[in-house]
Formats: structure tokens, C-alpha cells, sequence
């Protein structure tokens, strides 16, 4: 066991991944010896594996993303390294066009490609460094998405993701980076579809995703001592999204907000609140809340980030307008 | 350069079973019974089959969306063709690509592609793959004189450039980038002049010359396999059709598309075969007769076969 931040629970799962398999390699700009990545998550991987399984790229995010699903149409596991999510939009012929080569071709090819990105404001990074965009990225089809809130499962959900024979798309928020769990020194894998209820409770259900999973349990403590019992459940994996689990939960609660980090319009959070009206509108006594951000790019300065970002305070204050 | 008898002759039944393929799309097309578009390689045979000549089966092609002729050159057949075409369930794709994303990984085929240069990047990263499974494998990436205009031919082109990729382009200049021509939207001549850009060699030759396509693409994949890195290759020839079939290509002047019908690569080639007497006209004419046959097969499989279930729509999106 050993306590391990954010990107190095990554790393970690790079490295174990990279031996076990000599199909896997990384490409993507930065990712070797002068920088490591953003946030370190490559570091070390170039002078163990060498610069043929870790491919520095030029700033191409077409062939970066398109390589990758070449790669992986012609039988390697590559991990296309994106850097954020936002350097996605130069590449987005290959993310909406390109990704989907199984279905156009009638299911006879595999890409086991992940696609790797960083998410989130909180750092002052502005409209083109800071967005998660995961509602967005939901309408691609043919994407499995992941986005975990912890070390511990960021290392069992990339491990999984790897060895995952479609194209999976893993978001790894900024704001992550400085939070440690203890990892076990055994190999663990985490499903991909499977949720976790981070913390139990029994009068509303709150769904959360990457960071709004830390604001909402930190929401929970707080709440606690005013007599408010709250369940965080964490989808973990957007596509596939584990309904039974957020079902039970609500079946439970009988109430649900869902948050997230990305304008309401079109949020990955709007899709959760449909799916549970549709499918769990019996077991409600009262209306669904969903929180997200203004329908604005993401702005720069500190103030009016903060304003952005959905917090401990609003969520308090809608989870008891409902309870 | 010796090239074997049979070699020739392979050349020449692919040539003519995609002009046979194309011409009968066009009718088909023409009659309504073919849904959605079709975008036809009339002329250009000479480049996919001369180029397709040059490799294995367990190289890789990238396609464009004029890609009939890709396909067959590398090995496709004509019946799986025409049913994907048709929309049928017995298609290349069971009826969820038709004729802009016809595939078969088994043939190193890895799709006709609906996006103007979307193939390119995906070769670079074909060639990726076969550089490191070291197994002297080879990437050929057709595209479009328009795609050197995108994006992702600078990208794709760039990558496989700084890694020595055993990628080949092969750009096949028909003049026409949907209906515009290329002169108007691209300042130099020569498009493989586009190579210095990326420090590779690259070389312009007549696309309607079977055996000189087949030489320079040889040359080229000799190359790739050996570890040296890529190609920019152009071969300049002309699109016979519209951009789609129904275009009225009003922008086209017909002394333009007669003068290119001189240059027909099909009748040229059956010339150098006879005068040669590498062939004899009844033995060429015979071929004729079986590609033709071949083709009326293709649509009578085509339509004997069933359409997929409504609910297969569901189906293929993840392994």
C-alpha cells in the first residue's frame, strides 16, 4: 500500500499496462523526457520504455488522435494524448467521423484506442484550457467515456480503459491533481459502467462527477450536522452509465440533484436528470434539480471563475429547497 | 523492369473491373436504384490498380470517398461491394457504410472515407503500427488533389515524415476538387512539389500510365519497407463524371473531357499489351466479356440479398 496523488495513480497504471502489453504505447506532445505531461502522469515512461511506445508528437492534435485510431485499426492499444479536452475541437473530424470506423464498417474492425485529456476550471486557464464538456462529448457516438474523481480509481478505470477494445475517451480534472488515496500494491481493475456510491445516505441523492464529486461530499458533511443525510453516488464512467445504480439510489432518497461542471445546456447532468425522469419518476416526491454552470465559455479572471463553477454553497442551497 | 505475364494481365481485369463496376453503378444509380450518392473513379483506374499491384494483402489502403476503385485494386469483391452499395445485408459493412465507407480489415482495406483527407492522419498511424510490429509492412494513403488543402494533410503527411513511416501518398489529381478546380484554389502546379515541405521525396507522374504508376509506387513501397520513410507521389489524371453522379458539371468545358477520353488508361494499356503481343485482342476482348459477366453477377447478388433488420441499426457501435 502506498499513498499515490492523482497522476501518479495514472502513472502508475501507464507503467503496469506498458509491460504487460508491448502494444500499448503513448503518443501525444510533451509526454517525454522535458516535461512528463501537464501534470507528470507520463513521467519516467520514456526512459523505461523508450521514444518508440512513448511517441512525442508535434503540436498535431489531427494526427495525434487520427494516429492513434490508425494505429489501433492496424492492431496496436495506443493512448492519444490530447492534453485537454478543449484541443479536442482541432481534432474533432477524427472524434466525430473517424472514431466511429466499427460501425461504419458493419462491426469487422476493433479500436482499442483511449483517448486521454485533462478537464476543468479552478486554475484561471480561461475559455480554451478549462472546459469539460462532457454532455458534448456524450453525443459521440461509438466513445466510452471515463472520468473518476479519485486516485484510487483513476488507476483501476485506465488500466481497464486500456485493455478495453473500443475507443474510450479518460478525463483527468486539474483540480484532482493534489489528492492522495492509498493504492494497494496488488493489481486491481475497475469496470468500466459500474458506479460507486461514495457516500450513503437517505433523504437526496446526489450525482457527481470528477471534482463536483469532492464539492458534494464535502456539501454531505456539512449538511450532516443539520440533520441531512446525503447519498453521493459517482457514475465513474459516463458512457456506459450505470442507470441501476443511480435508480436504486433515488429509489431510495426519493429525491436527486444532479451537478456538474459544464453549462446546464446540453450537460452531461441534463442527460442524468432525463434518464431518471423517465425511467425513475415514481420514486420522486419532489422535482429534480440539476445544477451546472452559466451557458458561458468558461472566463478567466478568479472572481468570475468562481462565480463559473458550480460550489459546496449552491448545492447546499438547492438540496434544501427540495428536502 | 520485367513484369510477368500474368502480373499484366491481373493489372489489366482490375482495371476494367472497375471501369465495368463504375459504369454499372452509374446506370444503377441512374435508375433510382441505388440509395443516397456514389462518387465514381470513370479514368482514374489506372492509379489504384497500379499502385494496389505493388502490395500485399497484409498492407494497409486508405480510401477517399471516390473509393470503388481502391477497394477492388486491393483485392475487394465486386458482389460484397455492390450489396454494401445497395444497402444490403450481405455488404462489405451489412448494409451501415454503403459506397463512401466500404471496408474489410482482412484486406488491409481500412475504409473509403466521407471526409476529404480523413484517411490521412489514419494512415500515419496505420504506419505507425506497422513500424513497430517490424513485420515490413506498408501503408498506402489515396487522396484527393483537394485534400492538400486540409489540415490533416499537413499533420498526416508531417507525422509520418519526422518517424520514417512506411506510409506512401499518393495523390491523385483529377483536377477537380468537387467542382472547383484545383488551380483555383492551389498556387503550384505540381502538388508533390508539396513534399519539400516535409523533407521526403516526391515525385509527379502520369496517373493514366498503368505501368509507370506501378513502377514509381514500387520503387516508393521498396523504399518504405526498408525503413527509409515516406513518399509524396501525384498522379495527374482526370475525373470523367460529376463530383457525385447527377452533377450537371456545367463548370467543365467539353473540349477539356473529350481531350482526356483520348487518354483513356484502359484502351492505352490494352494497346501496349496487343502491340506487344503480350495479349491478343480476342484473349483481351474475352476478359472483357467475364468482367462484364463478373458485374452483372455483382448486381444480381446485390439484389437477391436481403436487406438487414430494422434492429440491426443497434448493432456494431462497440466491440
Amino acid at each position: 500500500m502506498k499513498e499515490l496523488m492523482f497522476s501518479q495513480a495514472e502513472n502508475a497504471a501507464f507503467d503496469e499496462e506498458m509491460a504487460r502489453d508491448p502494444s500499448v504505447f503513448i503518443l501525444g506532445e510533451d509526454i517525454g523526457l522535458y516535461w512528463g505531461g501537464p501534470f507528470g502522469q507520463f513521467r519516467g515512461l520514456i526512459e523505461k520504455y523508450g521514444p518508440r511506445r512513448v511517441r512525442e508528437t508535434p503540436i498535431s492534435e489531427k494526427a495525434i488522435l487520427g494516429g492513434g485510431i490508425g494505429a489501433a485499426a492496424a492492431g496496436m492499444r495506443p493512448c492519444s494524448a490530447m492534453m485537454f479536452v478543449d484541443f479536442l475541437g482541432c481534432a474533432f473530424d477524427e472524434m466525430v467521423n473517424q472514431l466511429q470506423m466499427r460501425y461504419m464498417f458493419g462491426g469487422k474492425i476493433k479500436l482499442p484506442l483511449t483517448i486521454l485529456a485533462g478537464i476543468g476550471a479552478g486554475r484561471s486557464t480561461a475559455a480554451q484550457h478549462s472546459k469539460s464538456m462532457l454532455g458534448l462529448l456524450m453525443g459521440v457516438k461509438g466513445l466510452k467515456i471515463v472520468v473518476p474523481s479519485t486516485p484510487y480509481d483513476a488507476k483501476g478505470l485506465l488500466k481497464t480503459s486500456i485493455r478495453d477494445d473500443n475507443p474510450v475517451l479518460f478525463l483527468s480534472h486539474k483540480m484532482l491533481t493534489p489528492i492522495k488515496n492509498k493504492i494497494p500494491d496488488e493489481e486491481y481493475l475497475i469496470p468500466l459502467g459500474k458506479a460507486d456510491v461514495k457516500r450513503e445516505g437517505k433523504d437526496v441523492t446526489v450525482v457527481a462527477t470528477a471534482w463536483m464529486v469532492h464539492v458534494a461530499l464535502a456539501a454531505a458533511a456539512k449538511l450532516e450536522s443539520e440533520g441531512i443525510s446525503v447519498e453521493v453516488v459517482d457514475p465513474r464512467t459516463l458512457v456506459p452509465l450505470d442507470k441501476q445504480t443511480i435508480l436504486d439510489s433515488v429509489k431510495k432518497t426519493s429525491r436527486l440533484v444532479v451537478i456538474s461542471e459544464e453549462p446546464k445546456t446540453g450537460s452531461s447532468a441534463g442527460q442524468i436528470a432525463a434518464m431518471v425522469a423517465e425511467e425513475g419518476f415514481d420514486y420522486l416526491d419532489a422535482p429534480i434539480r440539476v445544477i451546472g454552470c452559466p451557458d458561458t465559455p468558461v472566463p478567466f479572471s478568479p472572481v468570475l471563475e468562481k462565480y463559473y463553477v458550480p460550489d459546496e454553497a449552491r448545492l447546499i442551497k438547492t438540496i434544501k429547497e427540495i428536502v | 523492369m520485367e513484369i510477368s505475364k500474368e502480373k499484366l494481365l491481373d493489372m489489366y481485369r482490375t482495371m476494367l473491373r472497375i471501369r465495368r463496376f463504375e459504369e454499372k453503378c452509374s446506370k444503377e444509380f441512374a435508375a433510382g436504384r441505388i440509395p443516397g450518392t456514389v462518387h465514381l473513379y470513370i479514368g482514374e483506374e489506372a492509379i489504384a490498380t497500379g499502385a494496389c499491384a505493388c502490395l500485399n494483402t497484409d498492407d494497409y489502403i486508405t480510401g477517399t470517398h471516390r473509393g470503388h476503385g481502391h477497394v477492388i485494386a486491393k483485392g475487394g469483391h465486386t458482389d460484397r461491394m455492390m450489396a454494401e452499395i445497395y444497402g444490403r445485408k450481405t455488404g462489405y459493412c451489412k448494409g451501415k457504410g454503403g459506397s463512401m465507407h466500404i471496408a474489410d480489415p482482412d484486406l488491409g482495406i481500412l475504409g473509403a472515407n466521407g471526409v476529404v483527407g480523413g484517411g490521412i492522419c489514419v494512415a500515419s498511424g496505420a504506419g505507425i503500427a506497422c513500424q513497430m510490429k517490424e513485420k515490413g509492412q506498408v501503408v498506402v494513403c489515396f487522396l484527393g488533389d483537394g485534400s492538400t488543402n486540409e489540415g490533416a494533410f499537413h499533420e498526416g503527411v508531417n507525422l509520418a515524415s519526422i518517424w520514417n513511416l512506411p506510409v506512401l501518398f499518393v495523390i491523385e489529381n483529377n483536377l477537380y476538387a468537387e467542382k472547383t478546380r484545383i488551380t483555383d484554389t492551389t498556387k503550384i502546379i505540381d502538388l508533390a512539389d508539396r513534399c519539400k515541405s516535409y523533407g521526403i521525396p516526391g515525385v509527379s507522374i502520369d496517373g493514366n500510365d498503368v505501368l509507370k504508376v506501378y513502377e514509381t509506387v514500387g520503387g516508393a513501397v521498396a523504399r518504405a519497407r526498408e525503413g527509409k520513410g515516406p513518399t509524396l507521389m501525384e498522379c495527374k489524371t482526370y475525373r470523367w463524371r460529376g463530383h457525385f453522379e447527377g452533377d450537371q458539371q456545367g463548370y467543365k468545358a467539353k473540349e477539356e473531357v473529350q481531350a482526356w477520353m483520348q487518354k483513356d488508361p484502359i484502351p492505352r494499356f490494352r494497346a501496349h499489351l496487343t502491340s506487344n503481343r503480350i495479349v491478343a485482342d480476342a484473349e483481351a476482348d474475352a476478359i472483357d466479356r467475364e468482367i462484364t459477366d463478373e458485374i452483372e453477377n455483382a448486381v444480381k447478388f446485390a439484389l437477391d440479398s436481403p436487406f438487414p433488420a430494422p434492429e440491426e441499426t443497434e448493432e456494431d457501435v462497440f466491440a
